[in-house]
Protein backbone atom coordinates (compact mmCIF):
# COMPACT_ATOMS: atom_id res chain seq x y z
CA UNK A 1 0.00 0.00 0.00
CA UNK A 2 2.88 2.18 0.71
CA UNK A 3 4.55 1.56 -2.44
CA UNK A 4 1.29 2.48 -4.45
CA UNK A 5 1.21 6.24 -2.12
CA UNK A 6 4.80 6.39 -3.39
CA UNK A 7 4.16 5.98 -6.52
CA UNK A 8 1.78 8.27 -6.56
CA UNK A 9 3.80 11.11 -4.66
CA UNK A 10 6.51 10.23 -7.10
CA UNK A 11 4.27 10.94 -9.90
CA UNK A 12 2.93 13.90 -8.32
CA UNK A 13 6.25 15.19 -8.17
CA UNK A 14 7.28 15.18 -11.45
CA UNK A 15 3.70 16.49 -13.05
CA UNK A 16 1.78 18.56 -10.41
CA UNK A 17 -0.77 19.58 -13.12
CA UNK A 18 -2.24 15.89 -12.90
CA UNK A 19 -1.42 15.59 -9.31
CA UNK A 20 -3.60 18.48 -8.70
CA UNK A 21 -6.56 16.92 -10.62
CA UNK A 22 -6.85 13.04 -10.61
CA UNK A 23 -3.92 12.84 -7.78
CA UNK A 24 -5.84 14.56 -4.91
CA UNK A 25 -8.60 12.12 -5.43
CA UNK A 26 -6.64 9.19 -5.38
CA UNK A 27 -5.15 10.16 -2.26
CA UNK A 28 -8.70 11.19 -1.03
CA UNK A 29 -9.40 7.23 -1.83
CA UNK A 30 -6.48 5.65 -0.20
CA UNK A 31 -6.94 8.00 3.19
CA UNK A 32 -10.53 6.60 3.42
CA UNK A 33 -9.84 3.30 2.73
CA UNK A 34 -6.88 3.34 4.92
CA UNK A 35 -9.38 4.98 7.81
CA UNK A 36 -12.09 2.29 7.29
CA UNK A 37 -9.54 -0.64 7.16
CA UNK A 38 -7.99 -3.02 4.63
CA UNK A 39 -9.57 -2.12 0.67
CA UNK A 40 -10.69 -5.69 0.18
CA UNK A 41 -13.05 -5.39 2.98
CA UNK A 42 -15.20 -2.43 1.27
CA UNK A 43 -15.56 -4.63 -1.52
CA UNK A 44 -16.65 -7.84 0.67
CA UNK A 45 -19.00 -5.48 2.22
CA UNK A 46 -20.44 -4.02 -1.38
CA UNK A 47 -20.39 -7.67 -2.97
CA UNK A 48 -22.67 -9.17 0.09
CA UNK A 49 -25.24 -5.80 -0.84
CA UNK A 50 -25.21 -6.80 -4.38
CA UNK A 51 -25.64 -11.02 -3.61
CA UNK A 52 -29.06 -9.90 -1.59
CA UNK A 53 -29.93 -7.46 -4.54
CA UNK A 54 -32.84 -8.30 -6.26
CA UNK A 55 -32.18 -8.04 -10.12
CA UNK A 56 -32.99 -9.29 -13.55
CA UNK A 57 -36.48 -10.71 -14.93
CA UNK A 58 -37.02 -12.62 -12.22
CA UNK A 59 -36.32 -9.83 -9.55
CA UNK A 60 -34.65 -12.63 -7.48
CA UNK A 61 -31.29 -12.25 -5.09
CA UNK A 62 -28.31 -14.53 -5.23
CA UNK A 63 -29.32 -15.80 -2.12
CA UNK A 64 -30.40 -19.38 -3.78
CA UNK A 65 -27.13 -19.53 -6.10
CA UNK A 66 -25.68 -23.07 -5.62
CA UNK A 67 -22.08 -22.53 -5.14
CA UNK A 68 -21.40 -26.58 -4.81
CA UNK A 69 -22.31 -26.72 -1.34
CA UNK A 70 -26.07 -26.42 -1.87
CA UNK A 71 -28.38 -23.20 -2.46
CA UNK A 72 -27.56 -20.18 -0.80
CA UNK A 73 -24.08 -21.79 0.96
CA UNK A 74 -21.44 -18.98 0.90
CA UNK A 75 -19.01 -20.34 3.95
CA UNK A 76 -16.46 -22.25 2.86
CA UNK A 77 -17.57 -22.85 -0.90
CA UNK A 78 -14.95 -20.51 -2.53
CA UNK A 79 -12.48 -22.81 -0.96
CA UNK A 80 -13.77 -25.64 -2.75
CA UNK A 81 -13.58 -24.28 -6.34
CA UNK A 82 -13.22 -24.76 -9.05
CA UNK A 83 -15.26 -27.99 -9.58
CA UNK A 84 -17.79 -29.79 -11.46
CA UNK A 85 -21.42 -28.79 -11.10
CA UNK A 86 -23.75 -31.42 -12.42
CA UNK A 87 -26.45 -28.73 -13.80
CA UNK A 88 -24.38 -27.21 -16.23
CA UNK A 89 -22.62 -30.71 -16.66
CA UNK A 90 -19.31 -28.47 -16.96
CA UNK A 91 -16.49 -27.37 -14.33
CA UNK A 92 -16.27 -23.87 -12.94
CA UNK A 93 -14.62 -21.22 -11.25
CA UNK A 94 -16.25 -19.09 -8.82
CA UNK A 95 -16.92 -15.81 -11.11
CA UNK A 96 -18.41 -18.62 -13.74
CA UNK A 97 -19.99 -19.99 -11.41
CA UNK A 98 -21.34 -16.56 -10.47
CA UNK A 99 -22.52 -15.57 -14.07
CA UNK A 100 -24.70 -18.98 -14.29
CA UNK A 101 -26.38 -17.88 -11.21
CA UNK A 102 -27.13 -14.94 -12.95
CA UNK A 103 -27.99 -16.08 -16.01
CA UNK A 104 -30.45 -19.13 -14.63
CA UNK A 105 -31.97 -17.41 -11.22
CA UNK A 106 -32.06 -14.09 -12.15
CA UNK A 107 -33.31 -14.70 -15.69
CA UNK A 108 -30.59 -12.13 -17.16
CA UNK A 109 -28.94 -13.12 -20.42
CA UNK A 110 -25.80 -14.08 -20.59
CA UNK A 111 -25.04 -10.54 -22.75
CA UNK A 112 -26.39 -8.39 -20.07
CA UNK A 113 -24.90 -10.10 -16.95
CA UNK A 114 -21.84 -10.44 -18.72
CA UNK A 115 -21.31 -7.05 -20.39
CA UNK A 116 -18.77 -5.67 -18.40
CA UNK A 117 -16.95 -8.36 -16.22
CA UNK A 118 -13.54 -6.55 -14.99
CA UNK A 119 -14.23 -3.20 -13.84
CA UNK A 120 -12.19 0.02 -13.59
CA UNK A 121 -11.07 1.94 -10.24
CA UNK A 122 -14.03 4.43 -10.21
CA UNK A 123 -15.95 1.92 -11.76
CA UNK A 124 -15.49 -2.06 -10.54
CA UNK A 125 -17.49 -4.73 -12.12
CA UNK A 126 -20.49 -6.99 -10.29
CA UNK A 127 -17.86 -9.73 -10.36
CA UNK A 128 -15.52 -7.98 -8.90
CA UNK A 129 -17.52 -7.14 -5.86
CA UNK A 130 -18.91 -10.37 -5.27
CA UNK A 131 -16.06 -12.35 -5.72
CA UNK A 132 -14.44 -10.07 -3.13
CA UNK A 133 -17.78 -11.01 -0.81
CA UNK A 134 -17.98 -14.76 -1.52
CA UNK A 135 -13.97 -15.52 -0.88
CA UNK A 136 -13.82 -14.20 2.12
CA UNK A 137 -16.58 -16.48 3.36
CA UNK A 138 -13.70 -19.46 2.89
CA UNK A 139 -10.85 -17.12 5.02
CA UNK A 140 -9.20 -20.38 6.91
CA UNK A 141 -10.52 -22.89 4.63
CA UNK A 142 -8.08 -25.89 3.30
CA UNK A 143 -8.45 -24.90 -0.72
CA UNK A 144 -9.85 -28.26 -1.95
CA UNK A 145 -10.82 -27.94 -5.83
CA UNK A 146 -12.80 -30.51 -7.31
CA UNK A 147 -10.70 -33.71 -8.18
CA UNK A 148 -12.51 -36.67 -8.95
CA UNK A 149 -14.96 -35.89 -11.51
CA UNK A 150 -13.31 -37.22 -15.17
CA UNK A 151 -14.69 -33.68 -16.38
CA UNK A 152 -12.28 -32.45 -13.10
CA UNK A 153 -9.62 -34.50 -14.52
CA UNK A 154 -10.17 -33.34 -17.85
CA UNK A 155 -9.95 -29.67 -16.84
CA UNK A 156 -6.89 -29.89 -14.93
CA UNK A 157 -4.85 -31.87 -18.13
CA UNK A 158 -6.18 -28.81 -20.44
CA UNK A 159 -4.65 -26.24 -18.12
CA UNK A 160 -1.27 -28.16 -17.69
CA UNK A 161 -1.22 -28.17 -21.05
CA UNK A 162 -2.39 -24.49 -21.80
CA UNK A 163 0.41 -23.45 -18.75
CA UNK A 164 3.37 -25.01 -21.20
CA UNK A 165 1.87 -24.08 -24.64
CA UNK A 166 4.30 -21.63 -26.19
CA UNK A 167 2.20 -19.99 -29.18
CA UNK A 168 2.02 -16.03 -30.65
CA UNK A 169 4.48 -13.58 -32.23
CA UNK A 170 6.51 -13.79 -28.84
CA UNK A 171 6.70 -17.66 -28.40
CA UNK A 172 5.34 -17.51 -25.24
CA UNK A 173 3.73 -20.27 -22.42
CA UNK A 174 2.77 -19.47 -19.00
CA UNK A 175 6.20 -20.43 -17.77
CA UNK A 176 8.28 -17.69 -19.78
CA UNK A 177 7.56 -15.75 -17.01
CA UNK A 178 6.25 -18.58 -14.64
CA UNK A 179 8.23 -21.20 -15.20
CA UNK A 180 11.97 -20.44 -13.28
CA UNK A 181 12.41 -20.22 -9.32
CA UNK A 182 13.45 -16.30 -8.27
CA UNK A 183 13.21 -14.70 -11.56
CA UNK A 184 11.10 -10.97 -12.05
CA UNK A 185 9.68 -8.99 -14.91
CA UNK A 186 11.85 -5.28 -13.94
CA UNK A 187 10.83 -5.36 -9.77
CA UNK A 188 7.84 -7.78 -9.89
CA UNK A 189 8.67 -11.34 -8.43
CA UNK A 190 7.53 -14.06 -10.20
CA UNK A 191 5.99 -17.34 -8.58
CA UNK A 192 7.08 -20.43 -10.59
CA UNK A 193 3.28 -21.93 -10.65
CA UNK A 194 3.88 -25.23 -11.55
CA UNK A 195 5.58 -26.24 -8.22
CA UNK A 196 3.15 -26.30 -4.96
CA UNK A 197 5.05 -24.36 -2.89
CA UNK A 198 4.25 -21.30 -4.90
CA UNK A 199 1.03 -22.33 -6.58
CA UNK A 200 -0.30 -22.53 -2.82
CA UNK A 201 0.67 -18.92 -1.72
CA UNK A 202 -0.82 -17.17 -4.63
CA UNK A 203 -4.02 -19.33 -4.80
CA UNK A 204 -4.13 -18.42 -1.27
CA UNK A 205 -5.00 -15.02 -1.80
CA UNK A 206 -6.76 -14.53 -4.62
CA UNK A 207 -8.45 -12.34 -5.61
CA UNK A 208 -6.95 -9.47 -4.30
CA UNK A 209 -7.07 -5.46 -3.88
CA UNK A 210 -4.28 -4.14 -6.05
CA UNK A 211 -2.96 -1.04 -4.83
CA UNK A 212 -0.92 0.22 -7.85
CA UNK A 213 -4.23 0.61 -9.85
CA UNK A 214 -6.89 0.74 -6.86
CA UNK A 215 -8.61 -2.06 -8.54
CA UNK A 216 -10.09 -5.04 -6.97
CA UNK A 217 -8.66 -8.17 -9.40
CA UNK A 218 -10.22 -11.84 -10.27
CA UNK A 219 -8.06 -14.71 -11.39
CA UNK A 220 -10.29 -14.84 -14.44
CA UNK A 221 -9.01 -11.02 -14.62
CA UNK A 222 -5.39 -12.43 -13.95
CA UNK A 223 -5.71 -15.17 -16.72
CA UNK A 224 -7.04 -12.59 -19.30
CA UNK A 225 -4.27 -9.86 -18.26
CA UNK A 226 -1.85 -12.65 -18.98
CA UNK A 227 -2.80 -13.44 -22.07
CA UNK A 228 -2.75 -9.76 -23.36
CA UNK A 229 0.83 -9.60 -22.31
CA UNK A 230 2.00 -13.31 -23.89
CA UNK A 231 0.43 -11.40 -27.25
CA UNK A 232 -2.32 -13.70 -27.58
CA UNK A 233 -5.78 -13.42 -28.28
CA UNK A 234 -8.39 -12.74 -25.92
CA UNK A 235 -9.78 -15.67 -23.83
CA UNK A 236 -13.28 -15.43 -23.44
CA UNK A 237 -14.52 -14.54 -20.25
CA UNK A 238 -15.42 -18.28 -18.26
CA UNK A 239 -14.58 -20.09 -20.94
CA UNK A 240 -13.19 -23.83 -20.21
CA UNK A 241 -9.24 -22.70 -21.02
CA UNK A 242 -9.69 -19.92 -18.28
CA UNK A 243 -11.39 -22.10 -15.76
CA UNK A 244 -8.54 -24.87 -16.81
CA UNK A 245 -6.13 -23.03 -15.71
CA UNK A 246 -7.48 -21.50 -12.91
CA UNK A 247 -8.52 -24.97 -12.09
CA UNK A 248 -4.37 -26.60 -12.64
CA UNK A 249 -2.89 -23.55 -10.17
CA UNK A 250 -5.27 -24.15 -7.80
CA UNK A 251 -4.94 -27.68 -7.51
CA UNK A 252 -1.35 -27.56 -7.83
CA UNK A 253 -1.48 -25.02 -4.46
CA UNK A 254 -4.32 -27.33 -2.61
CA UNK A 255 -4.69 -28.08 0.80
CA UNK A 256 -3.23 -24.08 1.45
CA UNK A 257 -5.07 -22.02 4.18
CA UNK A 258 -7.18 -19.59 2.23
CA UNK A 259 -6.02 -16.36 3.63
CA UNK A 260 -9.06 -13.98 2.59
CA UNK A 261 -9.08 -11.89 -0.59
CA UNK A 262 -5.39 -10.08 -0.61
CA UNK A 263 -3.10 -7.24 -1.36
CA UNK A 264 -1.12 -7.37 -4.46
CA UNK A 265 1.58 -4.41 -5.48
CA UNK B 1 25.08 -30.04 -45.54
CA UNK B 2 21.93 -28.28 -45.91
CA UNK B 3 20.57 -31.24 -47.81
CA UNK B 4 21.45 -33.40 -45.10
CA UNK B 5 20.37 -30.71 -42.18
CA UNK B 6 16.58 -30.34 -42.92
CA UNK B 7 15.52 -34.32 -43.93
CA UNK B 8 16.65 -35.24 -40.21
CA UNK B 9 14.77 -32.39 -38.67
CA UNK B 10 11.77 -33.88 -40.56
CA UNK B 11 12.17 -37.34 -39.59
CA UNK B 12 12.54 -36.37 -35.81
CA UNK B 13 9.43 -34.03 -35.95
CA UNK B 14 7.06 -36.67 -35.61
CA UNK B 15 8.34 -37.83 -32.73
CA UNK B 16 7.10 -34.79 -30.97
CA UNK B 17 3.93 -34.41 -32.92
CA UNK B 18 1.97 -36.32 -29.82
CA UNK B 19 -2.24 -36.38 -30.93
CA UNK B 20 -1.96 -33.76 -28.42
CA UNK B 21 -2.08 -30.10 -30.14
CA UNK B 22 -4.52 -30.24 -32.57
CA UNK B 23 -6.93 -30.98 -30.39
CA UNK B 24 -5.74 -28.55 -28.24
CA UNK B 25 -5.66 -25.79 -31.11
CA UNK B 26 -9.18 -26.58 -31.41
CA UNK B 27 -10.00 -25.98 -28.22
CA UNK B 28 -8.27 -22.70 -27.82
CA UNK B 29 -10.34 -21.77 -31.33
CA UNK B 30 -13.27 -22.44 -29.58
CA UNK B 31 -12.31 -20.23 -25.83
CA UNK B 32 -10.67 -17.43 -27.32
CA UNK B 33 -11.42 -14.68 -29.92
CA UNK B 34 -9.42 -12.23 -31.66
CA UNK B 35 -8.81 -8.81 -30.21
CA UNK B 36 -7.61 -5.42 -32.14
CA UNK B 37 -4.21 -7.07 -33.44
CA UNK B 38 -4.08 -10.10 -31.73
CA UNK B 39 -6.01 -12.21 -34.99
CA UNK B 40 -6.95 -15.97 -34.03
CA UNK B 41 -3.99 -16.85 -36.22
CA UNK B 42 -1.61 -16.47 -33.40
CA UNK B 43 -3.50 -19.61 -31.36
CA UNK B 44 -1.71 -22.15 -34.30
CA UNK B 45 2.05 -23.07 -33.50
CA UNK B 46 5.22 -23.35 -35.69
CA UNK B 47 7.13 -26.03 -35.29
CA UNK B 48 9.50 -24.74 -33.12
CA UNK B 49 7.15 -23.60 -30.52
CA UNK B 50 5.69 -27.22 -30.88
CA UNK B 51 8.65 -28.67 -30.11
CA UNK B 52 10.21 -26.44 -27.62
CA UNK B 53 6.74 -27.11 -25.82
CA UNK B 54 6.82 -31.08 -26.15
CA UNK B 55 10.47 -31.30 -24.86
CA UNK B 56 9.76 -28.45 -22.33
CA UNK B 57 12.16 -26.41 -23.66
CA UNK B 58 14.96 -28.75 -24.14
CA UNK B 59 15.13 -30.60 -27.63
CA UNK B 60 17.60 -33.32 -28.96
CA UNK B 61 20.88 -31.41 -29.40
CA UNK B 62 20.20 -32.55 -33.17
CA UNK B 63 16.52 -31.11 -33.34
CA UNK B 64 18.20 -28.28 -31.57
CA UNK B 65 21.14 -27.39 -34.16
CA UNK B 66 19.32 -28.37 -37.28
CA UNK B 67 16.26 -26.02 -36.36
CA UNK B 68 18.53 -23.18 -34.87
CA UNK B 69 20.22 -23.50 -38.69
CA UNK B 70 17.02 -22.85 -40.50
CA UNK B 71 15.93 -19.65 -37.99
CA UNK B 72 19.34 -18.46 -38.83
CA UNK B 73 18.43 -18.14 -42.29
CA UNK B 74 15.40 -15.79 -41.62
CA UNK B 75 18.27 -12.90 -40.37
CA UNK B 76 18.82 -10.64 -43.02
CA UNK B 77 21.84 -8.51 -42.00
CA UNK B 78 22.00 -4.70 -43.04
CA UNK B 79 25.46 -3.65 -44.44
CA UNK B 80 27.93 -1.66 -42.67
CA UNK B 81 27.92 -0.64 -39.45
CA UNK B 82 25.69 -2.24 -37.27
CA UNK B 83 25.71 0.08 -34.27
CA UNK B 84 22.66 2.47 -34.35
CA UNK B 85 21.91 5.35 -31.67
CA UNK B 86 22.24 4.18 -28.04
CA UNK B 87 19.99 6.75 -26.77
CA UNK B 88 17.16 6.07 -28.80
CA UNK B 89 18.12 2.18 -27.95
CA UNK B 90 17.66 2.79 -24.66
CA UNK B 91 14.13 4.46 -24.82
CA UNK B 92 13.44 1.40 -27.34
CA UNK B 93 15.03 -0.72 -24.32
CA UNK B 94 12.27 0.66 -21.97
CA UNK B 95 9.25 0.18 -23.64
CA UNK B 96 7.19 -2.74 -23.24
CA UNK B 97 4.62 -1.83 -25.58
CA UNK B 98 4.02 -3.87 -28.84
CA UNK B 99 1.73 -6.63 -30.30
CA UNK B 100 -1.02 -6.48 -27.65
CA UNK B 101 -4.56 -6.15 -28.60
CA UNK B 102 -4.03 -3.01 -25.88
CA UNK B 103 -1.73 -1.51 -28.59
CA UNK B 104 -2.26 0.68 -31.00
CA UNK B 105 -1.44 -0.98 -34.40
CA UNK B 106 1.43 0.79 -36.66
CA UNK B 107 2.19 2.37 -33.66
CA UNK B 108 6.27 1.69 -33.23
CA UNK B 109 7.09 -1.39 -30.90
CA UNK B 110 9.83 -1.39 -27.83
CA UNK B 111 11.71 -4.42 -26.73
CA UNK B 112 10.67 -4.50 -23.48
CA UNK B 113 14.51 -5.73 -22.54
CA UNK B 114 14.65 -4.10 -19.13
CA UNK B 115 11.26 -6.83 -17.85
CA UNK B 116 14.56 -9.59 -18.41
CA UNK B 117 17.42 -7.62 -18.71
CA UNK B 118 19.52 -5.23 -16.89
CA UNK B 119 21.19 -2.69 -19.02
CA UNK B 120 22.16 1.18 -17.73
CA UNK B 121 22.97 0.89 -14.47
CA UNK B 122 21.05 3.97 -14.01
CA UNK B 123 18.14 1.71 -14.20
CA UNK B 124 17.28 -0.34 -10.80
CA UNK B 125 13.91 -1.68 -11.77
CA UNK B 126 15.16 -4.04 -14.18
CA UNK B 127 14.34 -8.49 -14.57
CA UNK B 128 15.92 -11.08 -14.34
CA UNK B 129 14.46 -13.66 -16.79
CA UNK B 130 17.51 -12.81 -19.08
CA UNK B 131 20.83 -12.24 -18.41
CA UNK B 132 22.52 -9.01 -17.27
CA UNK B 133 24.26 -6.99 -19.39
CA UNK B 134 25.47 -4.49 -17.65
CA UNK B 135 29.23 -3.51 -19.23
CA UNK B 136 28.39 -5.72 -22.27
CA UNK B 137 30.44 -4.63 -24.81
CA UNK B 138 33.00 -3.06 -22.54
CA UNK B 139 33.74 -6.45 -21.62
CA UNK B 140 33.34 -7.86 -25.59
CA UNK B 141 34.32 -4.70 -28.21
CA UNK B 142 32.72 -3.87 -30.70
CA UNK B 143 33.83 -5.35 -33.67
CA UNK B 144 32.13 -6.48 -36.65
CA UNK B 145 31.89 -10.21 -35.23
CA UNK B 146 30.07 -9.16 -31.93
CA UNK B 147 27.95 -6.34 -33.95
CA UNK B 148 26.57 -9.13 -36.09
CA UNK B 149 26.03 -11.47 -32.95
CA UNK B 150 24.17 -9.30 -31.12
CA UNK B 151 21.95 -8.15 -33.82
CA UNK B 152 21.14 -11.67 -34.87
CA UNK B 153 20.23 -12.39 -31.61
CA UNK B 154 17.86 -9.26 -30.66
CA UNK B 155 15.87 -10.46 -34.73
CA UNK B 156 15.80 -13.86 -33.98
CA UNK B 157 17.38 -15.30 -30.22
CA UNK B 158 16.14 -18.65 -31.62
CA UNK B 159 18.73 -18.88 -34.16
CA UNK B 160 21.42 -19.25 -31.01
CA UNK B 161 19.30 -21.08 -28.68
CA UNK B 162 16.15 -22.68 -30.14
CA UNK B 163 14.10 -22.61 -26.61
CA UNK B 164 15.06 -19.82 -25.52
CA UNK B 165 12.64 -17.19 -23.64
CA UNK B 166 13.45 -14.56 -25.64
CA UNK B 167 11.24 -13.26 -28.20
CA UNK B 168 12.04 -13.13 -31.79
CA UNK B 169 11.71 -9.90 -31.84
CA UNK B 170 12.72 -8.61 -35.71
CA UNK B 171 11.60 -11.87 -37.25
CA UNK B 172 8.20 -11.14 -35.35
CA UNK B 173 7.67 -7.78 -37.01
CA UNK B 174 7.85 -6.18 -33.50
CA UNK B 175 11.22 -4.61 -33.89
CA UNK B 176 12.32 -2.68 -37.55
CA UNK B 177 15.83 -3.45 -38.62
CA UNK B 178 16.86 0.38 -37.66
CA UNK B 179 15.09 -0.07 -33.95
CA UNK B 180 17.65 -3.49 -33.78
CA UNK B 181 20.50 -1.50 -35.11
CA UNK B 182 20.05 0.96 -32.14
CA UNK B 183 19.47 -1.16 -29.45
CA UNK B 184 23.27 -3.36 -30.43
CA UNK B 185 24.15 0.35 -30.40
CA UNK B 186 23.16 0.27 -26.50
CA UNK B 187 24.80 -2.56 -25.71
CA UNK B 188 27.86 -1.94 -27.85
CA UNK B 189 28.59 1.78 -28.69
CA UNK B 190 31.49 2.81 -25.66
CA UNK B 191 29.68 6.16 -24.82
CA UNK B 192 26.66 3.95 -24.15
CA UNK B 193 25.36 4.11 -20.06
CA UNK B 194 25.98 0.27 -20.47
CA UNK B 195 29.28 0.55 -20.79
CA UNK B 196 30.56 3.04 -18.50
Amino acid sequence: MRAGLAALLALCFFIPRVCAQEGSQEIQRYRQMVAEGSPAELFELEGEALWKKRQGPKQVSLDKCDLGLGPGVVKGAYARLPRYFKDADRVMDLETRLLHCMTTLQGRTREVAAARVFGSADNPSEFEYLSAYVAAQSLGAHISPGMAHPKEKEAYEFGHTLYFRRAGPWDFACTSCHGEEGKRIRMQDLPALAQPKYAGPAIATWPAYRVSTSQFITLQWRINDCYRQMRMPEPDFGSAATVALIHFLTVTGKGEVYRGPGNKR
Amino acid sequence: MKRRVLPLALLVLPAFAGAGDPDVQKLMQRDFHARGQATMQRIAQDGLQRICTESRDRPPADVAKALEADQMKTIAFPAGSLIGDWKRGEQIAQNGRGLQWTDKPGEPAGGSCYNCHRLSPAEFSYGTIGPSLLGFGKLRGNGPEIQRYVYGKIYNAKAYNLCSQMPRLGYSGTLTPEQIRDLVGLLLDPASPVNQ
